[in-house]
């Protein structure tokens, strides 16, 4: 396989295996928890569990009590990277190129210096939690194979992507091969491991905000 | 595998549910739970996370209820659950968990950790990992009807000595009265001011109320320890007594796990709902107020802050009735620096204070009071849970803090402060006047 003929089919076929695993695998996710059902509460609710529930599917974002330095670490570098992983994902001009044409719509991209910056903060914030989660003794206790994994995964197509708006020495098609790759790889990655925590978490904010909020509770 | 142990993992197998799965599913190990727990704030050691104390449950929810983890589990490659690991668990979930529920407040992702810690419970109770003091306060409440060994005639004299101190009379098994009032065997025994307090400002609001000898204690050890059976047979005897009373509302005392008992997991453990409705101590004093039936007189002459039980305020959802009510009697009342929702435990709720196992590391974990207090300058700390008074008197003991600082419970407060009607006047007391 020629470099032209790999990066066409990792633009094609690669990326909508890719996508078909992540939608389809997402589904049979959520499908496999919601599935297993709860009772539902006979005691007289004092407030709205679907109010509640949304309530707290924004609310959790912040934090409402005072952490320890250990907790505030994670809390700011956690906002850095997602922050910049977003705003990288969907604004650089590149991206959004692409996704006008797989939706048929765009929308305006950031410049490109602002993106590197993101980039940066970004790639640094993941390689700071790293560090924090060997270290930490809380964390490093709670990890697992899936910890690295998924760091891995994710930091893998940053870093590619930083190499190429950069243009280091790699050749350009192999190095965009690659970054695609590598991001098709996080898309299949995802129902597979804690990573579907990026669908999971809001059902599991509507849950916590609806069991407080049938007792009056914002949570 | 012992029978006991697969009882166990068939009791975790039933107690999973759709918000447990997904709380696993999200959890990404960021530790931030671990922040939010007094147990570890005040070790420092990481095993008291509280989401670690999950990972033997985890396990069982990801070979039963994942699609890999059930092929691991049958290809032979999942690492099940051990008796030794529930002997290691058991000290965590029980000793280190007071089911506070700081932790469901901050986890970033959304898990309530004390939601699944509570049916953790119901698995290692099944498997026959509990600890003794709380397997003991379980049995008496089963046998005698409280957790502390309190039966009637310790009531009656109770009642004897409030009617002897207050001129009324203290209805006792009153049919068709309108409100059941509850107590906790602490009260009883230890805080017994609280009968003549209810029933001088009941008296005076005139509410029509009754205490009831076949179901006057509200505490709930069976749900402390995670056995739904026998939560739901203590909660059956208040449930029979309210309907042969025929009252329309049974009162949940100054006792944090109680109302949770009964107000919220109660109905869902005798698997109906109520013809009557529960309310709390607190919610009721603050309609009495509201409505202008409950009239106070002066003002605390110190400083006094609140602390909040977490089972009546965080997982109970009364937060402003007690503020309203202290404001009546304090001009300096003065908040910790987190509280309501966000207060930190007093370190012996969810039956660790019943478990004498624990006593070190709670009195450790009373630490995290003791800083919040620090620099206060209050001179009463008020609460409504006989527990979390228990435990606040016995940490301030501790730490030398008894001699400036007094535990007070509200309802007592405000019974202290009571404005007194001329009832001569009036002639309508409820509880009648003792000739």
């Amino acid at each position: 396989m020629t470099e032209t003929e790999f990066l066409n089919w990792v633009r094609g076929p690669g990326m909508q295996i890719a996508l078909a695993v992540f939608i389809v695998g997402m589904v049979y996710r959520v499908l496999e928890n919601y599935l297993i059902g709860r009772k539902q509460s006979l005691a007289e609710p004092r407030g709205s569990e679907w109010t509640h529930g949304v309530g707290t599917m924004w609310r959790r974002s912040f934090t409402r009590a005072k952490l320890t330095t250990r907790g505030y670490v994670t809390l700011v570098a956690g906002y850095i990277f997602h922050i910049a992983f977003l705003v990288t994902l969907f604004f650089l001009a590149q991206h959004v190129e692409m996704f006008r044409s797989l939706l048929g719509f765009g929308w305006p991209a950031l410049p490109p210096l602002l993106i590197t910056i993101t980039a940066v903060l970004g790639i640094a914030a993941l390689l700071a939690l790293l560090a924090h989660r060997l270290t930490d003794p809380v964390k490093r206790m709670l990890s697992d194979y899936q910890d690295y994994l998924t760091w891995f995964l994710t930091f893998f197509p940053l870093i590619t992507g930083f190499l190429l708006i950069n243009r280091v020495g790699i050749p350009y098609k192999t190095l965009l091969a690659t970054h695609i790759l590598s991001f098709e790889l996080l898309l299949i990655a995802i129902p597979f491991t804690k990573l579907s925590h990026i669908i999971t978490t809001f059902i599991s904010r509507w849950y916590n905000g609806a069991i407080a909020g049938v007792k009056g509770v914002q949570s | 595998m012992s029978t006991s142990l697969e009882r166990g993992i068939r009791t975790w197998v039933a107690q999973i549910d759709a918000p447990i799965a997904s709380f696993f599913t999200s959890c990404v190990h960021c530790g931030i739970c671990a922040d939010a727990c007094l147990f570890f704030t005040e070790t420092g050691d990481p095993k008291y996370t509280p989401i670690h104390k999950l990972e033997p449950m985890r396990r069982v929810w990801q070979q039963e209820y994942t699609f890999w983890g059930r092929l691991a589990k049958r290809l032979g490659f999942s690492k099940p659950v051990t008796e030794d690991e529930l002997k290691e668990w058991e000290p965590l979930v029980y000793d280190s968990c007071t089911l506070c529920g700081r932790c469901s407040m901050v986890c970033p992702v959304g898990n309530d950790i004390t939601y699944m810690i509570r049916k953790m419970r119901e698995g290692m109770v099944a498997a026959g990992y509990a600890p003794e003091g709380l397997k003991a306060a379980t049995s008496r409440s089963i046998r005698i009807g409280s957790p502390m060994g309190v039966r009637l005639p310790a009531l009656q004299a109770q009642i004897k000595a409030a009617e002897a101190e207050t001129g009324l009379t203290v209805p006792l098994d009153q049919e068709g009265a309108d409100y059941l009032m509850l107590l906790s065997s602490a009260e009883i025994m230890q805080f017994s001011e609280i009968i003549s307090a209810v029933t001088r400002i009941f008296d005076e609001a005139k509410v029509s109320w009754t205490l009831a000898s076949k179901a006057f204690e509200a505490t709930n050890s069976g749900m402390q320890i995670g056995s739904s059976d026998l939560a739901a047979q203590l909660v059956q005897r208040i449930v029979d007594a309210a309907e042969a009373l025929k009252v329309k509302y049974v009162i949940s005392p100054e006792c944090g796990h109680a109302y949770t008992a009964l107000r919220w997991e109660g109905p869902n453990l005798v698997g109906r709902a109520y013809p009557f409705k529960v309310i709390h101590i607190l919610e009721l004093l603050d309609e009495l107020r509201a409505e202008g039936r409950l009239k106070t007189d002066g003002f605390e002459d110190q400083r006094v802050t609140f602390h909040d039980p977490c089972q009546i305020v965080r997982r109970g959802g009364i937060v402003e009735p007690p503020r309203n009510l202290l404001n009546m009697v304090a001009k300096d009342f003065v908040e910790m620096e987190e509280h309501g929702i966000m207060n930190w435990c007093c370190g012996g709720g969810g039956g660790v204070s019943a478990n004498e196992r624990a006593d070190p590391i709670r009195r450790k974990a009373f630490d995290r009071k003791k800083h919040q207090l620090e620099g206060m300058g209050v001179a009463k700390l008020v609460t409504a849970c006989s527990n979390c008074r228990n435990m606040l008197e016995e940490g301030l003991e501790d730490n030398h803090l008894d001699e400036d600082i007094e535990v007070v419970g509200l309802a007592e407060m405000l019974a202290e402060h009571l404005a007194v009607s001329n009832r001569a006047d009036t002639g309508e007391s409820t509880s009648t006047a003792k000739e």
